[in-house]
């Protein structure tokens, strides 16, 4: 055996332990644009890391909702990192489903994260059970060129009743323009994120500090008659099947004077390869009704430890690295500061190039700002959630009640009747789940 | 002796076979055009005629490995085909040829089993995969797929098995075949028809079942059924990607049901003439 056979033995043989010694994370995700750019930057982290392995799992939201539950309830240990929402982190966090994240380093900058959205991943021991990797709020989008031809002018932070004056004024169904375009579509996270969100605007609330349903309350009846009554004089046809992807190709097609929906769509309606009315839109604080409490969400997707991985140590090396400030900075060199994930950082929102780069950035962080998940509504309530309740029943209630909201809107029953049904499954899910004593 | 049709007849047959066969295929049709056109342009609307881009294919091909999952599928379909016909056989052989009273409810009792929605026994079966170390593996899929499909086959061959003449198997057995013999080289040979149509419809449920495949694996056993569902986005256009996606799917799959079919179309007809 000569000298180059043996290095070439040994340098495979090292290869190879190499190899065996590197740990394989498997990480499950949503298909979004910023997930899917991640999936092409982590080069620099494997490099960073050459001990650790990536493998990704993409499936639609709520697929994959579905079975990380699966898998975090039954302990089935599959995934070593979760992108999940700021609906399941309190309740997964009170489980014991999710590991604290302790160890993201001394250079991560927990107090550089957005106080709105930490708070949101925050447990009630102080610790931080997911890292947000975008965070987003809802805004008004419009366009200046309709509302100008209106004779209106769009103030910074609208009501109500200014926006259905001037949807009405926008609409004119023969050239195909709706005055404004909202969600439709049944769901928790479609209709109802919308509806739940300009509830708190109109001093509603889903459930009284003992847990009452309050779907009997006027409150309530105001909310659902102005959205239904302003959807059917200026909103889109068919409007019940619309969620976000349908508003959104509305807009971008010139079909809507206005939209209301999550700050993460500005990229999308400003981008001129993708939208025809890219230069005419303008940004604005989600409407409220004078009572102190905007229609504006708050939600993050955020890459968390389940419980029951053998790799905790890597996985948190990881979240540091794709939600930590090097990573925007990494984005931004690659593809520019507009396509950097937007809503986490404070530091973001300091930087002039991401000003410069993104004109929706400032109206993002104020509508992020005026957000506040811990009171949500005019009234005290005894959960958390600005356009969700973090119970683990809501997602079925939320559906269900969307359903029949969605029907109102179709006009397949009234406003009263979709009420009263909602008050009376409410009461009884909330009975069932010994919420109600 | 043969009825003489018209002319005439025979074209409107003709029409309207077109009609409905275009009105089945035009989904996978629709799939195929929208795979073809922009995301802006496949979501405005209904469009017969895509701008012939391929950027979408190109997209899904960069995003994703399409051979793994591929595989997978291959594994999973001919696997789990090959091992019910290993369990369906015999058991259908029994019940066609030695009845007894209670196979009529067998064979409703496995029907039933069908009938119950899947989501109902999740947690319990991702139990026994978890503690069976069989999640996200080929070999528990390909078991869980031929469970699944099992009711089906066993019911397709028994009817196919119950238009063998027994007086043949009878003559077989006098003439001193075996149990063995009788199967493999009596029954068999008269139902190669009926085993290779429940074998290709196996391949095709096995194929194109979603809702298994998705949620007992991850990354290493997961079929093109979980290679779509990763191209469905909540925020953003991707109804162009999915559509490319799924053509890219069912491709294979559509390949050989498109060779197969004369085979496909004489084993389901089996026995419809006696």
């Amino acid at each position: 055996m000569n000298v180059r056979t043996l290095l070439l033995g040994t340098c495979s043989a090292a290869l190879l332990c190499g190899y065996a010694n590197a740990e394989t994370l498997t990480i499950a995700t949503v298909n979004n644009g910023d997930m899917i750019r991640m999936q092409g930057l982590t080069e620099d982290f494997t490099t960073k890391n050459p001990d650790i392995q990536l493998e990704w799992v993409t499936l639609e939201e709520n697929v994959l909702r579905e079975r990380v539950t699966t898998d975090i309830a039954t302990k089935g240990g599959q995934y070593d990192i979760m992108t999940i929402g700021t609906y399941e982190v309190p309740i997964w966090a009170k489980q014991g489903w999710l590991l604290p994240l302790d160890n993201l380093g001394a250079d991560y900058d927990v107090d550089d994260l957005l106080p709105a959205i930490r708070s949101g991943l925050t447990g009630d021991d102080g610790k931080l059970y997911a890292a947000p990797f975008y965070g987003e709020s809802s805004m008004v989008m419009y366009r200046k060129d309709l509302m100008e031809k209106a004779g209106l002018t769009m103030p910074d932070a609208p009501t109500w009743e200014f926006i259905a004056d001037a949807a009405r004024k926008m609409t004119n169904r023969d050239e195909g323009i709706n005055g404004i375009c909202l969600r439709g579509k049944a769901g928790w996270g479609e209709n109802m994120a919308f509806l739940t969100a300009t509830s708190n605007a109109f001093g509603a609330r889903w459930f009284d500090e003992n847990w009452k349903p309050q779907f009997d309350q006027p409150e309530w009846k105001n909310t659902l008659d102005f959205y239904i009554k302003l959807m059917n004089d200026a909103g889109p046809q068919g409007a019940s099947s619309n969620g976000f992807n349908e508003n959104l190709a509305l807009f971008q097609q010139g079909k809507c004077g206005m939209w209301i929906d999550a700050t993460v769509a500005a990229s999308f309606v400003s981008n001129p390869a993708e939208s025809t009315v890219a230069d005419k839109v303008g940004y604005a604080l989600a409407p409220d009704t004078g009572l102190g409490k905007r229609g504006n969400w708050l939600w993050a997707w955020n890459l968390a430890i389940p419980a029951g991985t053998q790799k905790a140590e890597a996985a948190e090396k990881f979240i540091a690295w794709a939600t930590g400030k090097d990573y925007l900075k990494l984005v931004a060199d690659k593809e520019g500061w507009a396509n950097v994930p937007p809503g986490t950082r404070t530091s973001l929102y300091e930087n002039a190039e991401y000003q410069k780069a993104a004109p929706f950035a400032k109206m993002t962080l104020d509508s992020i700002n005026a957000a506040d998940p811990k009171n949500p509504t005019v009234k005290p309530v005894p959960y958390v959630g600005v356009q969700f309740v973090a119970i683990p029943e809501f997602q079925g209630l939320g559906t269900t009640v969307g359903q029949l909201f969605s029907a109102a809107l179709a006009g397949q029953m009234s406003v009263d009747d979709a009420l009263a049904q909602a008050q009376q499954v409410s009461e009884r899910e909330m009975t069932r789940a010994g919420y109600i004593k | 002796m043969a009825r003489a049709v018209s002319t005439r007849r025979m074209a409107v047959a003709t029409i309207a076979a077109w009609i409905v066969a275009l009105i089945i295929f035009f989904p996978i049709l629709y799939t195929i055009i929208t795979s073809l056109k922009s995301e802006p342009e496949a979501i405005q609307g209904f469009n017969l005629i895509p701008s012939f881009t391929l950027e979408s294919y190109v997209t899904v091909q960069t995003q994703r490995d399409y051979f793994k999952p591929f595989m997978n599928s291959v594994v999973l379909s001919v696997g789990s085909t090959l091992l019910a016909l290993l369990v369906a056989v015999p058991a259908a052989w029994s019940m066609a040829f030695s009845p007894t009273n209670r196979t009529k409810d067998i064979l409703m009792w496995m029907l039933s089993t069908k009938m119950m929605p899947a989501v109902a026994v999740l947690v319990p079966i991702y139990l026994i995969f978890r503690d069976t170390g069989l999640l996200d593996t080929r070999l528990g899929l390909t078991i869980m797929l031929t469970l699944i499909n099992l009711p089906i086959v066993v019911w397709m061959l028994y009817t196919y098995f119950r238009e063998i003449p027994g007086e043949i198997l009878e003559a077989a057995r006098m003439d001193g075949a075996t149990l063995w013999g009788e199967i493999v080289y009596v029954l068999a040979p008269m139902a190669v028809p009926g085993i290779a149509s429940t074998m290709l419809l196996n391949i095709i449920l096995a194929w194109n079942e979603a809702f298994w495949t998705i949620r007992l694996t991850t990354t290493n056993a997961a079929p093109l059924t979980a290679f779509i569902a990763s191209f469905s986005s909540p925020q953003g256009l991707f109804w162009a990607k999915l559509s490319a996606a799924s053509t890219l799917a069912i491709a294979p799959i559509l390949i050989m049901g498109w060779f197969s079919q004369k085979q496909l179309v004489r084993g389901l007809t089996f026995g419809a003439v006696k």
